[in-house]
Order: structure tokens, then sequence, then C-alpha cells
């Protein structure tokens, strides 16, 4: 019983670091591969503008909600969600090193939030775009 | 290099908390399943993980069946996951009389328990400024976000 207590214990353990090692992935990284799938959808790709990222990021697209109806005008800060109030850590990396180190995190939530916002998924492009915005913030919100 | 070293120790202190974490679940949980990590990780990023005894196997399975229109948003995530959470939930759910036998009764603040645990309660709380909502567990409960709602340590804020 207690060995066994002990196994789980190791084996969380283990776990906790596993996730850590595959989230070894830095938001440069990920911007690449939304390079790469823009080029694919686009011969024309001219790269991805922070200024398009900033006007997505802040557009209602003509529904209720903006990404930043919950993440707030000013991504560095802490955001709350709109319908159940509960604090949303900061999205830009220079204020949470936590956010877009992970493929499957930050996909999970384009596509939830995409969906929530403009009612379908979002391109390659768009999703550049809104990283190249949110990569370049300071901690402080500015640039 | 610089990058790497914050990240090894986060992940280290990440680690480290696995095993307190656990270690307290299973000293104080008495006979009830300690939450599923991944259901307090991915519930518990946009609400309080709420208890999953306030409703019945049938109500979890209506509320994980249908993810990608969880009451007004998108909250599909993926289906090794979605497997993962669902086994808890079923596991855990309430039985008998203390829940609803309709499978379709999906609100937790809805649920027969939560009612009768909360009649005392006057709604104006529940509107308040610091609370909200109904469904803002933490508000009064500093335990929420850990899935303990011990009647000990509700506060009303003021």
């Amino acid at each position: 019983m207690v060995k066994a207590a002990i196994l789980a214990l190791v084996a969380g353990a283990g776990l906790a670091l596993a996730t850590c090692a595959v989230a070894a992935l830095t938001p440069g990284d990920l911007l690449k591969g939304y390079e790469a799938s823009a080029r694919q959808d686009t011969s024309s790709f001219a790269g991805f503008s922070v200024e398009r990222g900033r006007a997505f990021f802040q557009s209602t697209h003509g529904n209720e909600w903006s990404c930043a109806s919950c993440h707030t005008q000013n991504p560095a800060a802490s955001g709350r969600h709109a319908k159940t109030s509960k604090t949303i850590a900061p999205l830009a990396p220079a204020a949470n090193p936590e956010r877009f180190t992970s493929t499957a995190e930050a996909e999970k939530w384009f596509k939830r939030n995409c969906n929530d916002v403009l009612g379908r998924v979002c391109t390659a492009q768009e999703k550049g775009d809104v990283l190249a915005y949110l990569m370049q913030l300071t901690p402080g919100g500015g640039r | 290099m610089n990058a790497f070293v914050p990240r090894a120790l986060v992940c280290t202190l990440a680690a480290v908390g696995v095993v307190l974490a656990s270690a307290r679940s299973h000293a104080d949980s008495g006979s009830r399943t300690p939450p599923d990590p991944a259901f307090l990780a991915e519930c518990g990023s946009c609400h309080v993980p709420y208890p999953a005894r306030l409703l019945s196997a049938a109500s979890w399975r209506t509320v994980m069946n249908n993810l990608d229109r969880h009451f007004g948003t998108d909250a599909s995530i993926d289906s090794a996951t979605a497997a993962t959470i669902r086994r808890y939930l079923e596991a855990s759910a309430g039985a008998g009389r203390k829940v609803s036998a309709d499978p379709t009764l999906v609100r937790v603040t809805q649920s027969p328990r939560f009612l009768r645990k909360h009649d005392e309660i006057p709604a104006s709380v529940f509107g308040s400024e610091k609370v909200k909502s109904a469904a803002n567990c933490g508000a009064c409960h500093a335990g929420a976000p850990d899935g303990r709602f011990s009647d000990h340590d509700a506060r009303i804020p003021r």
C-alpha cells in the first residue's frame, strides 16, 4: 500500500517533469510553425504584422466578443473571463513565460477562442499576426 | 541557457508540488476520489472545478458530449484528455436522491444539493459586486480552486 503510494508520487513527479520537457518550446518556434503553414495556405504570404495582430485582437469581428473582452486591451496584464469572472493569467509572453510554449496548448485555445469570437477557426496568418503582436509587448504592456 | 535555468527550476518545483499536493489530497480526502489533475487543469482553466458529486453520471455525460457548445463557449479538448476527465466525473458523480435524475440538468448551481446547501444564502449575495454569480464558488470558498468546499472555510465577502 505504502509502496504503491510512493510509486504513484514518483510517477506524478516524473509526469510533471516530462510535461515540462515537452513544453520546452519558445513563442518564436511557434511563430515559425505558423509561418510555414501560412506559406502553404497562400503563395503570396508577406509576413506577419504586429499592427494587423493588434487590430484583430481588439475587434469583435461583427459578433459579441473580442479577444480583449477576456484578455483586456493590455494582454500583458491579468484578464477576466467574460462569463465566469475567473482571473486569466497574462497572455503576453513577456509577462507570463508559460504562454505559447506548447503547440497543443496554443492550438487548443486558438480553436476554442476563435470559435467564440469569430464563429470559425483562425487562419495561420491570423494566429501569426496575433502572436507577433503579443510577442513584442513588454511586461508593462507597451512596446 | 539563461532561459533554460528558470524553466528547469519551475519544472522541478512543479514536480515537488505534484508530490505535496497528491500527498495532501490522499491525507484529507477520506474515501472520496481526489479530483483528477486533468479535470482540475482543464475545467479549472475557465471556472472553478465544480464538485463532481453535484451532478449524476448521466448529466456529466451530457456535459462531456457537448463541450464544443459549453454554456455559450467552445470548450472542446483532445479526445484522450476528454476520456480521462469523463472517467473521473462518472466515477465521482453523485447518485440516488442527492442528484437530479434529469440528464439534461447540467448547471451545478441548479442541482438539488447545491440549492439545499445554499438555501440560507440570500439572492442578493449571489448578485453582489464581489460574487456576481452563484457559479463563482471561489468568491466564498477559498479552497474551491483545489476542489475543496468545506462549510468551515466559507466566508461571504462584504
